[in-house]
């Protein structure tokens, strides 16, 4: 059994349709990377993933190790192991970084039936994962992203990745607005969570942050459909060539709409 | 017209027989006290949504039930007022239905510090008390303050000497209790820190068992130069009982002062804090949170008086308001003449968790002086959707996450206390109040319903 598997998917938002029939299977240990120019719906996909409520499904199925993932709301998914990096992480004052992660770990092994994770346990392992990416311990006694800087919001998002072990980890442009020192800690904390159990789904614009985690498949959605897919040389060859090319020829094979 | 003299007429009658069981009318500048107060009650009867100070708040509920005063018959043991008891205070004082009980109350023999009831006060020496009492609230400009001010019998007594440190907190506890006719209770409390000493005063209301009530306190607090001081008002009644409460602050030369209101209960409840910075370089914090749901009704009216130069307040009050509650953030702040150099602040910031739910918040400032600096701000809004949906994706149920975010936001209060037992005990009470409204489903923010702000630097 596949780890995900989305069939003919529909989504729209406030009336329009975003994504047109989407078809994508993972399989565990996989890194599969949705590529495209803006407005192609590749956000769309990561957060209907992650269940975000304000997004229409219309059509199409998505399961998640054989579950109806489309049913979840978004702590189920979480707790099924979906993990969604987010494009533009979530400032929350008045809840502490520590605070929210140890319930976040928690919700998630209660609904695992597994014990609680107490403050004693979780501190080292934690330490850990802060030092995997180069983070100050001093920042997670802020509130949640509270005064972070947009490479800071990247990496605890990859951080937040790295405690809770997701299933399938979906990253949202994770790369956008980060400078190379930045975009290599964060790929660096990405890579030592590649594993034979774990699948991801890297969204993104550019290609740079495929030259450090090396996708296994590249998909290009424009307009809300895949229009091609690959092998990582797929990447390059947008890269060099841009968007234009693949828009052009999506075009003309776009069936007509019904 | 008629009715206010009818209204009036149901507290004269009370009136005349207090005055003449009263013991301690013997006094003539106590008995003159409370007939003055009395008469000013008369001349101006309760007010109305047409005086300004109460635009937001009809008290017509109050005025039309007549009130009697409670008759004490049950006998409490100290068991009854567990769930109320501060574990550890210095003292906890009683009062059922606003008069002390001694068999309920305990108090550390503490040096330099004198805690009873102000009955007792009166009664063995009430020279003490001359000076300040009725001298700072203002039976001119409250009629709830005058009504209070005649009826002025039983109540706290605090009095801390010179450079004393009191290390816990004095808790007063006013139990309204069970009672078929609605009952009244004026609890009139002194408060005296002098010159650098140091210390908390915890004021809280509670019932036991149901029907209507009023409690219509005023506290007398004086703070002498370069003391520090924290008081409480917590009100936890249940939703028949009106409370009215006035907490009248007089601070001397940089007299630190914080005031905490935390508003939980209760049908219909205005809380007054008016802090008179008398003396350069004080500082006055006023810091609250109200939470309502139901058809609660939470008036918060703060009236900040800048007599010297060099003196800052700072307001805070968040609300959270669910169902059809009500509540009102009404600052005034008056800086006087002399008063250069003024930093005053005010804030207030809201949760609407229901379309019925209603806020008015009202900034009032009066500068007479030149260089100062006042800003005030407000905002309104809902639980953000965004912040929910990122606690929910990392596996934190939607219940859960709400109540979180009250916490959060209900923790920015929680965060301009001093730590110690009165934090404590006042995180605790929120911590559980917070949990029904949490179940609530967000409303669906309607167009032109979103968040509001407004900030101003004058």
């Amino acid at each position: 059994m596949s780890l995900l598997e989305i069939k003919n998917l529909h989504v729209t938002v406030a009336g329009h349709e975003i994504l047109k029939g989407i078809d994508l299977t993972m399989n565990a240990g996989e890194v599969h990377s949705i590529m495209g120019p803006n407005g192609s719906g590749k956000s769309t996909l990561a957060q209907v993933l992650a269940r975000r409520q304000t997004y229409e499904v219309t059509q199409g199925e998505v399961l998640f190790n054989g579950k109806d993932l489309l049913a979840m709301k978004p702590e189920e998914a979480a707790c099924e192991g979906v993990f969604m990096a987010f494009q533009y992480p979530v400032e929350i004052p008045g809840i502490g970084n520590t605070y929210f992660l140890r319930s976040a770990l928690n919700a998630i092994h209660k609904y695992r039936g597994e014990d609680e994770v107490d403050a004693v346990d979780f501190l080292p392992m934690f330490r850990e994962k802060l030092k995997l990416l180069e983070m100050d311990e001093k920042l997670m006694n802020r509130s949640v992203n509270e005064g972070f800087s947009g490479g800071e919001k990247k990496r605890n998002e990859i951080l937040q990745m790295a405690v809770l072990e997701p299933k399938l980890a979906i990253l949202d442009e994770t790369d956008s607005g980060l400078d190379i020192d930045a975009l290599r800690i964060v790929a660096k904390g990405v890579n030592a969570m590649r594993s034979a159990e774990r699948a991801m789904l890297v969204v993104t614009h550019y290609q740079r942050l495929l030259n450090y985690i090396v996708p296994d498949f590249v998909h290009v959605l424009v307009d809300g459909r895949i229009v091609r897919s690959g092998g990582a040389d797929l990447a390059l060859e947008l890269e060099e060539k841009g968007y234009g090319w693949i828009e052009d020829e999506a075009r003309q094979n776009a069936p007509a709409s019904v | 017209m008629s009715t206010a003299i009818q209204q009036v007429g149901n507290y004269l009658e009370t009136f005349t027989e207090f005055a003449k069981s009263a013991a301690d009318q013997k006094l003539p500048w106590l008995r003159k006290l409370r007939e003055d107060a009395f008469a000013r009650f008369c001349e101006t009867g309760f007010p109305t949504t047409h005086d300004e100070d109460w635009r937001f708040t009809n008290v017509s509920p109050i005025a039309r039930t007549q009130f009697v005063f409670g008759k004490q018959q049950k006998a409490f043991s100290n068991n009854d007022l567990t769930p109320w008891t501060i574990t550890g205070a210095a003292a906890q004082l009683v009062f059922i239905d606003g008069r002390f009980a001694p068999p309920l109350s305990n108090s550390a023999n503490l040096p330099g510090v004198q805690i009873r009831s102000l009955k007792d006060q009166i009664a063995s020496k009430p020279t003490d008390l001359e000076a300040h009492l009725g001298k700072y609230a203002n039976i001119q400009r409250d009629a709830f303050c005058a009504l209070n001010t005649a009826f002025l019998e039983d109540g706290a007594f605090v009095h801390v000497r010179r450079a004393t440190v009191l290390e816990q907190p004095v808790h007063l506890l006013f139990v309204s209790i069970e009672s078929e006719t609605p009952t009244m209770s004026h609890p009139r409390n002194l408060v005296v820190f002098e010159d650098e000493s140091q210390g908390t005063v915890i004021e809280e209301y509670v019932s036991m068992g149901k029907g209507a009530a009023l409690s219509n306190s005023v506290t007398e607090l004086i703070v002498g130069e370069n003391a520090t001081v924290s008081h409480y008002m917590i009100e936890r009644e249940h939703r028949d009982a009106f409370n009215v409460s006035t907490l009248r602050i007089q601070q001397a030369r940089s007299a630190n002062v914080a005031s905490h209101s935390l508003l939980l209960g209760g049908g219909l409840v205005r809380n007054n804090v008016h802090p008179v910075l008398a003396g350069a370089g004080g500082e006055c914090l006023i810091n609250g949170l109200f939470v309502g749901d139901g058809r609660q009704h939470l008036d918060n009216y703060m009236y900040v008086e800048h007599a010297k130069p060099h003196c800052s307040s700072r307001q805070f009050y968040n609300g959270i308001l669910d169902g059809h509650a009500h509540g009102v953030f009404h600052g005034r702040i008056i800086v006087h003449k002399d008063a250069q150099k003024t930093d005053a602040k005010q804030t207030n910031r809201n949760l609407l968790l229901s379309d019925d739910a209603q806020i008015d918040t009202k900034p009032q400032l009066e500068i007479y002086a030149d260089d100062v600096k006042c800003t005030h701000g407000a905002t309104i809004g809902q639980i953000e959707e965004n912040a929910l949906f990122y606690l929910q994706s990392r596996g934190i149920d939607e219940i859960s996450a709400r109540r979180l975010l009250l916490l959060a936001f209900a923790g920015e209060c929680l965060d301009r206390m001093k730590p110690g037992l009165a934090r404590d005990h006042a995180e605790r009470l929120i911590r559980k109040h917070l949990v029904s409204f949490a179940h609530h489903r967000s409303r669906t923010p309607a167009a032109g319903k979103k968040e509001r702000s407004w900030e101003e630097v004058g």
